[in-house]
């Protein structure tokens, strides 16, 4: 492992999604070193996830390369992946932060060229498919993936795929004796920008995820609906592989509920809303989508993209909190519930129900070293509590990538300062 | 009161102070979002005897439908199942706040006077406060003719299997129609239920006057 020369001038920045780029890059651009932690072997976070970004609809992989252009052309910006935290001392302007960095097994000679792929026959679940299918277990994490380099799954290690691995390899860039090692790293102020993860669906009873195949949620719908994904960018339900040409969505899928997540999840109305695009475009005849709501959150600007999902008549919207969904012979997810709108009970079957599940910080639960402020929720707040620790992006909020990118910038602002200050007593 | 406050009590009308300060849990209902998930939760919802779902009840008391929310039948329909408490989103006692609306409903004397359940809590309570015991075969036959003599003996005809097994059981005996058993001290629980409608209504004085 290369050095890391870090210095209290220097700014530390936990998750590589987008708010972590952000963040990173605006603080280099102005000349700062950047630390990028990022624990996943790939940047982008659940951005590249997506297959669509609303509200024009493009690839996310656009955003992403133009971060990924910036980063590659910046020397002061140093990405650690397969990176976490593991403790935070000192205060502002002086902190010393442990960095467990877990093996790859593939070092800086990998030409992406795939060959170890070929070679290995184990295959492990895909979590970048949110484990809806399974890759080879040396893989590349995501076609996008930065850095493009290869990893070995742990699992084989010690094993002959391994050794087949490594022998498959013409640039010897497979290393089995890495280990996991913890590293120091110095930095004046730290940017916390570890983003979001969906609600555990399980968790809501009545809705049957998990009992039912075809009860999937928001972001299983996102992979489902990409080329890249395990269907090949086909719609297919899980039980059964048949084209899910009526899908239900129901929104508020464990947000806004003081049994599950208090706050509203701000995107996820806007995510139903884009997502019966993806029905449309997949089954141009024959796709129907049913969004089931509370109420529609189309928030600031977006109700114009609200407003043209309704003249749809693909789309029906049916005001009602589905109470409970039951499954029929044919595995057909049915919804239940009274519409509000006249107060009339309804027993609805469709093929696929998507439950628009909420946004929980990932910081939640896990132990952020030192004393870091939260709300109710487990989102990070703004607290001189926090001494020159931010929040950025989802792991402040609930919110979509223009606003994760905001605050991505008000956050390194804030770190640039607490450097510059360090600069000049240093001076 | 805060500006904000006063500002939302323009629009808390006269009905919604009335259940708030009146119905046991009344001041949850303001809290009610009209989700859906009780309704949709509710088992009695499958039958044509529920004229308004809990949800629909909240809607209609925020919307000041005093006559039709009291008169209503719905919230004597509740089995308390709890489905409902346990789904809302706001967590609102909505079991307690069905039972307290039939309470009151009943209170003033505004609640339909043959429903069944409503009849059968009548029956059931003069029963059980007379001697101190319920018994049973005064108060299903009180029931069974209830709709007048000749329904109560189809009625009665058509339960007379059951009615022979408990026999048979050991679960019901005939003689108990005349007289029955009851408790020792029948004085004493008459004076305890005055002293507990005496508590009750300076309770609800004082909660009136504020
Ligand atoms: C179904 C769905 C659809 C959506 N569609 C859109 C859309 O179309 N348009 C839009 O604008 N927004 C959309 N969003 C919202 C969008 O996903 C978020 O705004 C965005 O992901 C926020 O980025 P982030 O960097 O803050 O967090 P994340 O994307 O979650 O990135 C956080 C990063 O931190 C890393 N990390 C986490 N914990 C640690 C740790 N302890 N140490 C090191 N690294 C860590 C993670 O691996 C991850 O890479 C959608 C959301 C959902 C749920
Ligand atoms: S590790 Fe070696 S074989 Fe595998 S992709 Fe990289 S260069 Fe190719
Ligand atoms: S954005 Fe919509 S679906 Fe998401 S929690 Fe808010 S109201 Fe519910
Ligand atoms: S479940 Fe709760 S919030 Fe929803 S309609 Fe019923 S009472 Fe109102
Ligand atoms: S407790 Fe009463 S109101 Fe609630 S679901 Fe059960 S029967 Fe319906």
């Amino acid at each position: 492992m290369t050095e890391h020369v870090a210095t209290n001038e220097t700014i530390l920045v936990v998750g590589g999604g987008i708010s972590g780029m952000t963040a990173a890059l605006e603080a280099a651009e102005t000349g700062k070193n950047v630390v990028l932690v990022e624990k996943n072997p790939a940047l982008g976070g659940r951005t590249s996830q997506l297959y669509r970004y609303f509200p024009k609809l493009c690839h996310p992989t656009c955003g992403l390369e133009i971060n990924l252009r910036r980063l590659k052309g910046n020397p002061r910006v140093r990405v650690l992946t397969l990176a976490e935290v593991s403790g935070i001392e000192g205060s502002t302007g002086n902190y010393t932060v442990s960095v467990k960095v877990k093996p790859r097994y593939v070092n800086e000679n990998c030409t992406a060229c795939g060959e170890c792929e070929r070679a290995v026959e184990t295959m492990v679940d895909d979590p970048f498919n949110y484990n809806l299918g399974q890759h080879k277990a040396a893989f590349l994490p995501n076609a996008m993936a930065y850095p493009q380099r290869f990893v070995l799954d742990p699992s084989i290690i010690g094993t002959p795929d391994a050794d087949k691995a490594k022998a498959a390899c013409k640039y010897g860039a497979i290393d089995l004796d890495m280990k996991e090692e913890t590293i120091e790293v110095k930095a004046g102020a730290v940017i916390w920008a570890t983003g979001w993860q969906p609600y555990d669906a399980a968790k809501i009873q009545p809705y049957g995820y998990g009992r039912y195949k075809n009860v999937i949620t928001s972001v299983e719908f996102e992979r489902l609906s990409d080329i890249h994904g395990p269907t090949g960018g086909k719609i297919l339900r899980p039980s059964d592989g048949k084209e899910a040409k009526n899908v239900a969505f129901i929104q508020c899928a464990g947000s806004r509920d003081e049994n599950h997540l208090r706050h509203c999840s701000r995107i996820c109305c806007m995510a139903s809303l884009k997502q019966t695009h993806y029905v449309r475009e997949k089954f141009p005849d024959g796709g129907k989508s049913t969004i089931y709501y509370i109420d529609i959150r189309a928030i600031d600007r977006f109700e114009d993209f609200y407003q043209k999902v309704q003249a749809d008549p693909t789309v029906t919207f049916i005001k009602s909190k589905v109470a409970k969904v039951t499954e029929d012979e044919n595995g057909n997810p049915v919804c239940h519930g009274v519409d509000t709108e006249g107060y009339k009970r309804y027993t609805t079957a469709h093929d696929l129900v998507v439950l628009a599940v909420g946004m929980e910080p990932s910081v939640k639960g896990i132990n952020i070293p030192g004393h870091i402020a939260s709300d109710s929720s487990g989102f990070i707040e703004a607290d001189p509590a926090n001494g020159a620790v931010f929040g950025a992006g989802c792991a402040t909020n609930a919110l979509d990538v223009n606003r994760a990118v905001q605050s991505a910038t008000a956050a390194a602002l804030r770190a640039i300062q607490v450097v510059n200050k360090v600069a000049k007593a240093e001076a | 009161m805060s500006a904000n406050t006063a500002v939302a009590e323009k629009y808390r009308n006269n009905f919604l102070k009335e259940i708030e300060e009146q119905v046991e849990m009344g001041d949850w209902v303001k809290m009610c979002m009209q989700c859906g998930v009780c309704s949709g939760s509710c088992p009695t919802n499958f039958q044509s005897a529920w004229d308004h779902p809990p949800q629909e009840l909240f809607m209609m008391i925020r919307a000041g439908k005093r006559e039709e929310v009291l008169t209503s039948s719905s919230m004597w329909n509740c089995t308390s199942c709890y489905n409902c408490i346990v789904r809302c989103p706001r967590k609102i006692p909505i079991t307690h706040i069905m039972h307290g609306l039939a309470e009151y409903a009943h209170r003033i004397g505004m609640a339909p006077k043959m429903q069944a359940t409503r009849f059968f809590s009548g029956l059931f309570w003069k029963n059980a406060t007379h001697t101190g015991r319920v018994n049973e075969l005064k108060l299903s036959l009180g029931l069974y003719f209830k709709d007048g003599f000749v329904q109560g003996v189809k009625n009665g005809m058509a339960m007379q299997s059951v009615a022979l097994g408990l026999v048979k059981a050991g679960r019901l005996n005939v003689l108990e129609l005349f007289g029955g058993h009851k408790c020792k001290d029948q004085k004493g629980i008459h004076a305890m239920l005055a002293k507990a409608y005496e508590i009750e209504r300076v309770r609800k004085a004082a909660k009136m006057a504020g």
